[in-house]
């Protein structure tokens, strides 16, 4: 019998292990350290330094697959790979995971419900996260997801004694709870197709059966089910706009970029990986989802009033984007589904740091009538909308420009004519409401509202975010070069 | 000849046997142990109990088991009929299920299943939906008070109750119910006095959350006569009453016979593994007991009164001694000095329920749940992380 | 032979448990056939000499959280609702949609065949305690990993139902 925690298990948990370690001691420290409401603050600087350790550690594991020259690192008897991906996702997450912890503080101060758990369920949350983008064994593929959703019913339905706050995490949570029957549904079909839980050995059995397989076929039905309810693709929609809307703003920038970012990690893992050999099972059922994300996302967005729908319908139609690098499914496909999460990670939390800097006691701020005039109120907060919205929006200089370039490119190479023609009229249709917003701000009458006032937690976020979305529009050589090598080495 | 030697070398022979014998014996014993619960509540009250009916109230047993199936069988228009009907069916059906794991002696058991404490612990954790399905199914506010009362104490106590056993069976390495008492053989030594002493902890949680799990007094909260008339059993009378007052003492006698097998040494009688005992302990002590219960009751006999009474109550002591003198010849008493020490230690346990009833006042609602939830559990938590450490040191 | 009349009798408990929670308006009675529901699916797991299961599904699930369900259902008075009108007004269309689903599924299994499954590992021997072994050895060596994020996950899950039920100060 082999050793069961050896140093290459601890090695590759290292950050989860640190993760877990820190939320866990800020429930503490908040329960019996620091028990007044004004002392809070002060389990930021907690998360930040479990984020800072958390990312020392990946750091370690990155000199170390370099240094070595290895493609990956496996521990927990194939159940655990560290390899460029999972290094490369877990970067977004702890990217997404220190802007939403600095944004959230002002935030939950207005809204009166400033309690410490928040940032231990961020860490616990971004634990689960860990182990989507690492895991490579089914049972801790699907707690790690459990462990995210779990963590964000809780988060969305932060605001107990906001009904839209409640609302939205009941519909999460019941939706949640049926996709996630499917996705174990999915996994247990696996299971019993091949007699293994762990993907090094599932690829391997399935590559041995014909692609007619009707149960294996079931099986990926099933999964791609569960992972893109997950991800926010249509038709599994339903849940996001609801749940971004009700969601406490911090709370939907962080559901919007890190769990999308996680599931699609695993979907890349699951589809690219271990079901590559049965492409033709799954891929149209991928473009037929992708179609519809473009349509239903971009329409409903188009006559959406309220800001965090808009973002909502938005981010499923992103979604949509991003799958289709999962349909081209080459180097190049997989390079921008790297790029466009990282970078959406910061044009996405951009655009929803600037609503939490409008919100005050006593205004929600967001409406899109809102923004009327944002430009004389605060301009630069109708500048750096301006900027993320571009981006969005996929408009050259920006970062999100170098995403969808990827992506389109993937598809032509592909050869997949069709898909990228249709995604690229969609741009056009996205545009169209972005810059709705983009005139509210600059040409609309002001209306009768407070200028913007933000905290430092906001500058500090606002800096880091519009810094990326811009340098890595200007100059993405770095970032190409990281998410390349993360890839198929 | 042949065929009797066949019919008792048979593996179902035992088995049979033993479940004919229990629910055939049962519903006697849980009166008997009815009337010893009256009898001694009444001399820790300094009164007398029940002298009525045979010599003493030997008989009380007798005339209120027929008093119960005679009487009116009354079902509340209001309530959900077949609901109940079946709720103290579950309850006593589950109460003497768990008798199928319990082993009276080596060999002696209806079930040696490699998980019978967890099957012990199925079966009364199903009972509880007995109590529960009948305080709901009365349709009467004082029921329903009862069944909720009881659902949040059963649950919160099996916790308790199932971690303290998990500390006995670290000891034993083996859930089943046999196999914890030869573990108690084997190591020379009772559990109760293992690891240093260190496993009084959970027994001492053991008893406790055993008294509260069968819903005894001073956690008779589900019951409680002095707020809600009986409790979950309010609506109940007649042979469904009976039902439920037949499971409640075969809960009694599981949970002692469990507290018996995972830290008492089972079926073993003291200092097993010291030979020369034998004599005193397996001969000399039942003997004696029997003498002495015997001549006692013959001194009793002296006083009534009452012809009849007087007769009666001779039999009883002239039969003590004559089981006095069968224990002595060895054949018989290699059979029975297993049973006895099984049964002895089980009545013991018993008594000490008893008085735990007669002692302690009732618990407040919100005392039951601190007691249950701050207390036990963290302790039970805490002698497993000891006795766990203790354990592997020893070992190793 | 009486092992498949068993298998017959505890899944048309698991299946009839099923469908009557449900059917039944009653929460009580619906609660009452999960229960029935899940005491099928543990006689299905004794079949399989799964002891270890049997008693854990037992004490967890009627034990702990049906119990638990019948608490909150007595605590809510939930008459009122089942005498209101219903919201699954769509009951026809579902019966197609899932006799559809089902009839589908079934066709796939048939053709997919039971037998290009690989063939089941013989259970460890149902003497002794091998069973409960085997289950350990697989939980603490070969699964240690998820099993020790699942503690994360319930301890997520506490703090977040403490938290949404904690009083407002």
């Amino acid at each position: 019998m082999n050793q069961f925690y050896t140093p290459t298990d601890h090695f590759s948990l290292l950050p989860a292990l640190l993760l877990a370690l820190f939320g866990c001691a800020i429930l503490m420290l908040d329960f019996f350290v620091l028990p007044h409401p004004r002392q809070k603050r002060w389990l930021i600087f907690f998360a930040l330094l479990g984020e800072f350790f958390a990312g020392l550690a990946l750091y370690r594991q990155y000199r170390f697959l370099e240094d070595q020259s290895i493609p990956a690192l496996r521990a927990f008897s194939d159940g655990l790979i560290i390899d460029g991906f999972s290094i490369f996702f877990n970067a977004i997450f702890v990217a997404a995971a220190v802007l939403v912890a600095i944004i959230s503080y002002r935030y939950l101060e207005v809204e009166g419900e400033h309690h410490g758990e928040f940032y231990g369920l961020i860490l616990l949350a971004q634990c689960g996260m860990y182990f989507l983008a690492s895991g490579t064994e089914l049972v801790t593929i699907f707690i790690g997801i459990e462990l995210m959703a779990v963590t964000f019913y809780i988060l969305v339905g932060f605001l107990r004694s906001d009904r839209r706050s409640n609302e939205a995490a009941m519909k999460y949570l019941l939706l949640g709870a049926f996709s996630s029957g499917f996705l174990a549904y999915g996994f247990s079909l696996l299971y019993a197709i091949t007699g293994s839980t762990r993907l090094p050995k599932i690829a391997a059995e399935l590559a041995q059966r014909p692609a007619t397989d009707p149960l294996l076929l079931l099986a990926i039905v099933t999964t791609l089910v569960g992972l893109l309810f997950k991800v926010g693709a249509a038709p599994f929609h339903m849940w996001a706009p609801d749940a971004y809307e009700g969601a406490p703003t911090p709370v939907t920038a962080y559901l919007s970029v890190a769990s999308k970012a996680a599931s699609v990690a695993v979907l890349v893992r699951l589809f690219l990986g271990t079901l590559a050999p049965h492409r033709i099972n799954w891929e149209p059922m991928l473009a037929v989802a992708v179609v519809l994300s473009l349509t239903i996302g971009n329409f409903s967005a188009l006559s959406q009033t309220n800001l965090k729908r808009l973002l909502a319908f938005s981010s499923i139609s992103h979604a949509g984007y991003i799958l289709l690098g999962l349909i081209a499914g080459n180097r190049t496909g997989l390079t921008g589904i790297c790029i466009y999460l990282f970078v959406y990670t910061f044009m996405n939390t951009g655009a929803f740091l600037v609503l939490i800097s409008l919100r005050q006691k006593g205004m929600t701020g967001d409406d899109i009538d809102d923004l009327n005039g944002l430009i004389h109120r605060s301009p630069g907060h109708a500048l750096l909308m301006a900027l993320f919205l571009l981006s969005l929006g996929g408009i050259p200089p920006t970062a999100g420009f170098i995403a969808k370039y990827y992506i389109f490119l993937s598809l032509v190479e592909t050869g997949h004519y069709a898909l990228a023609i249709t995604a690229a009229l969609f741009v056009a249709v996205s545009i169209y409401y972005y810059f709705r917003i983009v005139r509210a701000m600059f040409l609309n009458e002001a209306g009768q509202l407070l200028p913007a006032l933000p905290g430092w937690g906001a500058r500090v976020g606002f800096a880091v975010t519009a810094l990326a979305t811009l340098a890595i529009g200007l100059y993405p050589e770095p970032i190409i070069r990281f998410a390349g090598t993360s890839l198929l080495r | 000849m042949d065929m009797l030697q066949a019919i008792l070398a048979h593996p179902w022979f035992t088995p049979l046997l033993l479940t004919a014998l229990i629910i055939g014996l049962f519903p006697l014993v849980a009166g008997y142990i009815v009337l010893v619960e009256r009898k001694v509540l009444a001399d820790m009250q300094v009164r007398l109990g029940p002298m009525r009916v045979g010599p003493h109230g030997l008989l009380q047993p007798i005339a209120d088991a027929l008093k119960l199936l005679l009487k009116e069988d009354i079902i509340p228009e209001e309530s959900d009929k077949a609901l109940f009907w079946f709720a103290p069916v579950i309850s006593t059906f589950t109460a003497l299920s768990a008798f199928c794991v319990i082993p009276f002696a080596s060999g002696v058991y209806v079930a040696d299943v490699n998980v019978g404490l967890l099957v012990i612990s199925a079966m009364s954790s199903v009972g509880i939906l007995g109590i529960v399905l009948g305080g709901w199914a009365s349709n009467s506010h004082y029921s329903l008070l009862g069944a909720l009362r009881s659902a949040a104490q059963l649950v919160s106590y099996e916790v308790a109750l199932a971690l303290a056993l998990l500390s006995g069976v670290m000891a034993a390495g083996t859930l089943s119910m046999a196999g914890i008492v030869r573990a108690q053989q084997e190591r020379h030594i009772w559990f109760i006095f293992d690891n240093y002493g260190l496993m009084l902890i959970p027994f001492v949680v053991y008893v406790i959350s055993a008294v509260a799990e069968t819903n005894r007094a001073p956690f008779d909260l589900p019951e409680a006569e002095s707020e809600l008339v009986a409790g979950f059993h309010t609506e109940y009378s007649g042979f469904r009453w009976a039902l439920y007052f037949l499971a409640e003492y075969a809960n009694i006698f599981v949970v002692s016979a469990v507290a018996v097998t995972l830290f008492l040494g089972g079926w073993l009688r003291p200092f097993p593994n010291v030979s020369w005992l034998e004599l005193p302990f397996n001969y000399g002590f039942p003997a004696l007991l029997f003498l002495l219960i015997g001549l006692g009751s013959l001194r009793l006999a002296r006083k009534l009164t009452w012809r009849p009474h007087a007769i009666g109550m001779t039999g009883v002591g002239l039969f003590m001694i004559l089981l006095a003198g069968v224990v002595l010849i060895p054949p018989v008493n290699a059979v029975v000095s297993s049973p006895f020490w099984f049964l002895i230690k089980v009545g013991g346990f018993v008594y000490l329920m008893i008085w735990l009833r007669g002692t302690f006042p009732r618990f407040r609602y919100d005392q039951l749940m601190n007691i249950g939830w701050k207390i036990m559990i963290p302790v039970a938590l805490g002698a497993i992380l000891l006795n766990a450490i203790v354990g592997m040191l020893r070992i190793s | 032979m009486l092992d498949t009349i068993f298998f017959y009798v505890f899944a048309l408990l698991t299946i009839g448990g099923a469908i009557a929670t449900i059917t039944r308006r009653s929460a009580m009675h619906s609660a009452l056939s999960l229960i029935v529901s899940l005491l099928g699916v543990a006689g299905l797991y004794l079949l399989q000499k799964a002891e270890f299961l049997f008693a854990v599904q037992i004490v967890l699930y009627i034990g702990g959280i049906m119990v638990l369900f019948l608490f909150v259902i007595m605590l809510v008075n939930l008459d009122q609702a089942a005498k209101e009108r219903q919201f699954n007004r769509q009951w026809l269309l579902g019966l197609v949609a899932s006799v559809l689903v089902g009839a589908q599924m079934v066709w796939m299994l048939n053709s997919a065949g039971v037998l290009s499954l690989p063939a089941a590992v013989p259970a460890p021997a149902a003497t002794g305690p091998g069973n409960i072994e085997a289950l350990a050895d697989l939980l603490f060596r070969e699964y240690l990993l998820p099993f020790e994020v699942a503690s994360l996950l319930l301890l997520v899950a506490i703090v977040g139902s403490v938290m949404m039920a904690k009083k407002t100060s």
